[in-house]
């Protein structure tokens, strides 16, 4: 028989602390099997941010190191100038990026650091327990905006990529999903070229990000969590690439 | 013979910064400690080290995490408020013990304050600083010679015990220039990193991390880190004295003041005043033991601080109830004279000198 599909050597056999339908077990198996494929295990160095994907150490089996929230990018940064050969990569969420390390990621691309970061966006905060996010979309009902955001309260969700994409430091930023297999893949080629990009030595931050389900905090089963990414959170976070220099 | 160079105390600490083998310098603009940076921005390069500056001292000390994380000797440097940003990053390394040495070229506080001299922030250096229980080894330079001396040990003591050596100076030493020598200044040895983040080739991979969930493990690492604080207490503690055996009143001063109370104590003895000297040169761990020995005799101990009366406190704890212990400081960027010292130990001695005689 032949065997179509195995775990990739760079994702550890173990159990998640991830909830059922989470989108992160998905994007974590991406990128172990992009570090396995490019043959780069032996000197990629991961950050792991402050929240839900705080313990990616557990299940990503590179050398990692979890930093304040939101610090990734600047951590990444301090890695990759003493360590120029290896590949640096950071795995935060919208809370860590787009909120309390919006400064961060900012001037990491701006100063266009030769990085890799992986940007899971699920619309809330799910490790404190479903707060509002910037990224958290209108009407959308989180612990603290419990009627509905509105924009007359708390403002537009933020678009950090195309924010990003302005940038001359940013080389390459594409916005993709796992909300079915076949955007998993496009995810996974998108995060090969993010990875590739860096081990080319190109001179600029590459950007992925992964509109990511989260059914616990948005009160959904996971297969309705993946409808709403489809149906909802695509309008306002349009899926394709964004920016891409190297074409 | 030893070439002697005049220098101002932040182009001292960034030259033994260098020679004790920096690999990586991160910070952000500041007063008055931008010689620094300007300094590192020069010399680096030429070394094929790594200098760069950050978009906020918040980024600074987690570049400075990212470089340490690396198994890299790294440092950063600011001023008060500035300093304040880091404590976040200084925890975290902290209990992840990373090495990095970190320089506070004190300024007038609180909130922004001024850019004189102060000696405001003993509290936040000596107790950690940022939140949860942890220490940081405080070194403080009282020359431009000891800018350079006590920064090349910082690298020293940062690699031997893993943790954040803080060097606490001020304005005044930061920005006045002395003669100084440094050929006596070697690239320090490194300690093996295995724990250091290079790529997992050829073993089990590295993890470096401080969110410690099961169990009673964040107690464990707790524990860990009191043995090590007790180890560099017994290992590191650093003073100086002068005319204490004798003494009926010592002055107990750190970085600048120290230079101005030793001032005048020189010339309460020629008054006739029998005036002493420690000067504390880790203020963590704290010279408690030489006060506490010093206190057994019948004894004054007169606290001097450009602050309000922070390392006094420490004074009290040493001394017990050895001896009164009396404050005098100037605060808000005000420096005491050696006069205004010299009055304030007759106004204490006179009396006394009076009441023997």
């Amino acid at each position: 028989m032949q065997k179509v599909f195995e775990r990739t050597p760079s994702i550890k056999e173990c159990h998640t602390h991830y909830c059922p339908g989470c989108g992160h077990g998905i994007v974590h198996r991406l990128v172990a099997e992009t570090i396995d494929e490019l043959g780069i295990h032996d000197r990629t160095i991961g950050i792991a941010p402050v929240g839900c994907a705080v313990l990616a150490y557990n299940y990503m089996d590179v050398d990692m190191v979890e930093v304040p929230h939101g610090r990734a990018p600047a951590v990444a940064t301090g890695i990759k100038r003493v360590l120029p050969g290896n590949i640096v990569f950071s795995y935060q969420g919208d809370g860590d990026l787009a909120s309390i390390g919006a400064a961060e990621i900012l001037h990491a691309t701006h100063r266009a650091e030769n990085l890799t970061v992986i940007f899971v966006n699920n619309a809330v905060y799910g490790m404190t327990g479903g707060q509002m996010a910037p990224t958290t979309l209108n009407d959308q009902v989180t612990s603290t905006s419990p009627q509905g955001r509105t924009v007359k309260h708390d403002g537009y969700p933020l678009q950090v990529s195309e924010i990003l994409a302005v940038l001359p430091g940013s080389i390459y930023i594409e916005r993709c999903s796992v909300y079915n297999p076949a955007q998993v893949r496009k995810t996974k080629k998108a995060i090969q070229k993010a990875f590739q990009l860096q081990i080319d030595g190109a001179e600029g931050l590459s950007l992925v990000e992964v509109l990511s389900p989260c059914p616990t905090y948005w009160r959904k089963s996971p297969v309705q969590a993946m409808k709403w990414i489809e149906q909802e959170m695509t309008k306002v976070f349009p899926l394709g690439c964004i920016k891409d220099t190297t074409l | 013979m030893s070439e002697k160079i005049l220098m101002c105390g932040n182009e001292a600490l960034s030259e033994a910064a260098i020679i004790a083998g920096v690999d990586a310098y991160f910070g952000y603009p500041i007063t008055p400690q931008n010689e620094v940076p300007a300094y590192m921005a020069r010399r680096m390069p030429q070394e094929g080290r790594v200098f760069l500056q950050s978009e906020s001292e918040l980024a600074a000390i987690n570049m400075v995490f990212g470089a340490a994380a690396a198994g890299k000797l790294a440092m950063t440097s600011s001023s008060s408020p500035g300093i304040s940003l880091m404590q976040e990053g200084i925890s975290y390394m902290c209990a992840a013990q990373m090495p990095a040495v970190v320089v506070n070229v004190m300024r007038g506080g609180p909130g922004l304050g001024n850019i004189s001299p102060s000696q405001g922030d003993y509290f936040q250096a000596t107790r950690g600083g940022g939140h949860g229980d942890y220490r940081t080894i405080v070194l403080a330079p009282g020359s431009v010679q000891e800018m350079a001396d006590l920064t090349h040990k910082a690298f020293e003591l940062a690699d031997l015990y893993r943790i954040v050596v803080m060097v606490l100076a001020d304005g005044l030493l930061g920005q006045m220039m002395e003669p100084i020598t440094l050929d006596h200044l070697k690239p320090i040895k490194t300690k093996a990193k295995p724990w250091a983040l290079t790529g997992a080739k050829g073993r089990k991979q590295n993890i470096i991390k401080t969110l410690l969930l099961q169990g009673n493990e964040l107690e464990v690492l707790n524990l860990k880190l009191q043995e090590v604080y007790r180890q560099i207490g017994d290992e590191q503690t650093r003073y100086d004295t002068y005319q204490v055996e004798d003494a009926d009143i010592i002055l107990v001063a750190y970085g600048i003041t120290s230079k101005i109370t030793r001032a005048a104590v020189s010339k309460a003895r020629q008054k006739g005043i029998k005036a002493g000297w420690v000067r504390p040169i880790t203020l963590w761990p704290f010279p408690s033991k030489v006060l506490t020995e010093l206190a057994k005799e019948p004894r004054i101990f007169l606290a001097v601080e450009m602050s309000n009366g922070q390392m006094v406190e420490d004074v009290r704890l040493a001394v017990g109830g050895g001896g009164p212990v009396l404050f005098y400081g100037r605060a808000g960027g005000a420096v005491p004279t050696v006069d205004e010292v010299l009055e304030h130990i007759e106004k204490i001695m006179l009396p006394e000198v009076m009441k023997k005689a």
